[in-house]
């Protein structure tokens, strides 16, 4: 069912936003990655503006939802997304990967309010918030935990140690969301052609249904189809959910769409302004 | 002739006696608490008790959410495993955000019961006192092994107990006070200072008999915490003989005779001799042989003093 469309012109707003932050950003720091930041936006947006029990001015209130990032070389999507949403200014996102930032190159919970689990070494923020999950129903805590897992790291085993035990132990107070854009860093060559590279992982939602998961599938940057994905993940009881979100790496900037070399490369000045008219036409259009 | 008692057994019935005062405990077990004596927590206090599988990165992962949630997580599975198989988790979300998440590494140092050299890790000690913000201890029996349970359950941040497998002598009395970060002088010499840590430490208390009886005199002071090292305590006791020799049931690198040599070297260098397993891999077989073999024994650890000696003349 389509979201109250208002709310959507709304969030469609908040994501050109964090599109461009994300590109200004990489663009001055010289440095980061822009292909995975832009396929999570839509999710990142949904959740804080949206799904996520939160309060920006108290970033560890013990009863708040939970939301880790374990692709966490995308994190410039999430600060920005923090940042738009109250947790720090907006112009310390220009700080990204500088010296002495809150603004670290992978997510760090002991430096960024609103970052709920240190991350970046793939497949190692899969488990975490299956402990906080755990911890939750230990302590009689109804909040919700969310974790954001790219389709490439969960070529990492531990994602699926993760998935067997959160199913044995019917956790369903956590979801995990795969940011599915069929691109990693280098890849694999698709068809035989050695400059087009794919992430080949196949059957990625029966993967999740055979490890005993609900699995809803979705269109990641469409938030008519990603928001009742999430309200439904809250919904299903006995087991862990997991949306498969169909994405593009890249999303929104037409050169950079599904191409592989867009995973970490800073854009020139020509590419951020080309980047800019292209997300402002489709904003106005 | 000193009491036997097993360190695991010991392990989990601290662990059970902690249920009853810390609400917030969680016994994480890698399917081996029939080895590591978690049972004695899942059969008694199943609340307390979770089996995450034969999936460790997993496991120490999920400790790291339990414990940024405010429950004190204790990871229970072989030294071995805790110290390498998990070991990315452990630096990513466990030692790099400071949790508050305690490993205790069963079947530790070379007695591993037969299973040889895949369950054997010689280098435990080296591999985690490397990280950053953590804290390891190897206590000699068990009355240090309850005291040490007890202090790094109600330590903040993350730690790592090193147990024995099998019964060893009981050699502190009820009267033993265990303090995180402190050595624990156990004999009075004058010719060389023996650091021991672990079980290792009841071994050098025989050596020390064994060279008394030559006439040497040695003075014995055990280690339990390899990190936060007590630089003070280890200063003192090397200025006391001036010669040192350290003793471990571990690899020469990286373990007590490493820690202590970095103390010794920057702060007070004095003729030193490391004693231990000769960077090495094991085997199986029974204790008294693997000890033999390795060179552990007491007679061992004798003959290193007494070579240590001799150099020093």
């Amino acid at each position: 069912m389509p979201i109250d469309p208002a709310l959507k012109r709304d969030l469609q707003a908040k994501a050109v936003q964090v599109r461009k932050l994300i590109l200004q950003a990489v663009h001055t720091a010289g440095a980061g990655h822009v292909g995975g930041p832009l396929s999570m936006v839509e999710i990142a947006v949904a959740m804080y503006f949206k799904i996520l029990r939160i309060d920006p001015k108290n970033p560890q209130w013990p009863d708040r939802d939970r939301y880790v990032l374990s692709k966490g070389h995308s994190c410039i999507a999430l600060y920005a997304t923090l940042a738009l949403r109250g947790f720090f200014p907006v112009e310390e996102v220009f700080t990204y990967d500088a010296m002495n930032s809150r603004m670290q190159g992978h997510p760090d919970m002991t430096k960024t309010p609103g970052i709920d689990m240190s991350s970046g070494s793939l497949g190692t923020g899969a488990s975490p918030p299956l402990g906080m999950a755990l911890a939750a129903k230990r302590l009689g805590k109804d909040f919700h935990t969310w974790v954001h897992l790219g389709d490439g790291e969960i070529q990492e085993g531990q994602v699926w140690e993760m998935a067997f035990v959160a199913s044995q132990y019917q956790v369903d107070n956590l979801t995990a969301i795969v940011d599915y854009n069929r691109v990693q860093q280098f890849g694999f060559p698709k068809d035989g052609n050695v400059r087009r590279r794919v992430n080949p992982l196949v059957q990625v939602p029966e993967k999740w249904r055979a490890f005993g998961w609900h699995v809803i599938e979705c269109d990641g940057h469409d938030f008519d189809s990603l928001i009742p994905a999430c309200e439904e993940a809250k919904t299903i009881k006995g087991r862990p959910t997991c949306i498969v979100a169909h994405t593009i790496k890249g999303k929104g900037v037409s050169f950079m769409e599904g191409d592989y070399n867009w995973h970490a490369k800073v854009p020139s000045p020509e590419e951020l302004a080309k980047a800019f008219a292209e997300l402002e036409a489709a904003q106005a259009g | 002739m000193a009491k036997l008692i097993e360190m695991r057994v010991t392990w989990g019935e601290t662990m059970l006696e902690l249920t009853k005062t810390h609400p917030n405990i969680m016994i994480l077990d890698g399917d081996l608490g029939n080895s590591t004596m978690a049972q004695i927590v899942a059969y008694n206090a199943p609340d307390f008790y979770m089996n995450m599988g034969i999936a460790e990165q997993n496991m120490m992962g999920v400790a790291a959410g339990m414990a940024s949630v405010g429950l004190i997580p204790w990871l229970s599975s072989f030294a071995c495993f805790l110290a390498n198989r998990d070991l990315d988790q452990l630096r990513v979300t466990v030692t790099q955000p400071k949790l508050n998440v305690k490993l205790a590494g069963h079947y530790s140092g070379i007695l591993t019961g037969k299973t040889g050299k895949t369950h054997i890790d010689v280098g435990d000690i080296a591999i985690l006192r490397a990280l950053p913000h953590m804290t390891v201890v190897a206590p000699a029996d068990s009355v240090e092994c309850r005291q040490a349970v007890l202090a790094l359950t109600d330590m903040p941040g993350p730690a790592y107990l090193r147990i024995t497998r099998d019964a060893g002598p009981v050699i502190f009395g009820e009267d033993y006070r265990f303090a995180i970060g402190s050595v624990v002088p156990v004999r009075e010499g004058k010719d060389l200072t023996i650091f021991g840590t672990g079980v290792q430490t009841t071994r050098a208390m025989e050596a020390c008999d064994l060279l008394a009886s030559e006439g040497i005199s040695a003075h014995l002071v055990h280690v339990p915490t390899l990190k936060p090292i007590d630089v003070e305590g280890l200063v003192a006791a090397a200025r006391k003989t001036g010669r040192v020799l350290t003793t471990e049931d571990h690899n020469i690198i990286g373990g007590l005779g490493g820690a202590v040599a970095e103390v010794l070297g920057q702060h007070h260098p004095v003729r030193m001799k490391i004693h231990g397993l000769q960077d090495c891999y094991g085997e199986s077989g029974p204790n008294d042989a693997m000890l033999e073999k390795y060179g552990l024994t007491p007679k061992h650890i004798a003959a290193a003093a007494k070579a240590l000696l001799n150099k020093a003349r």
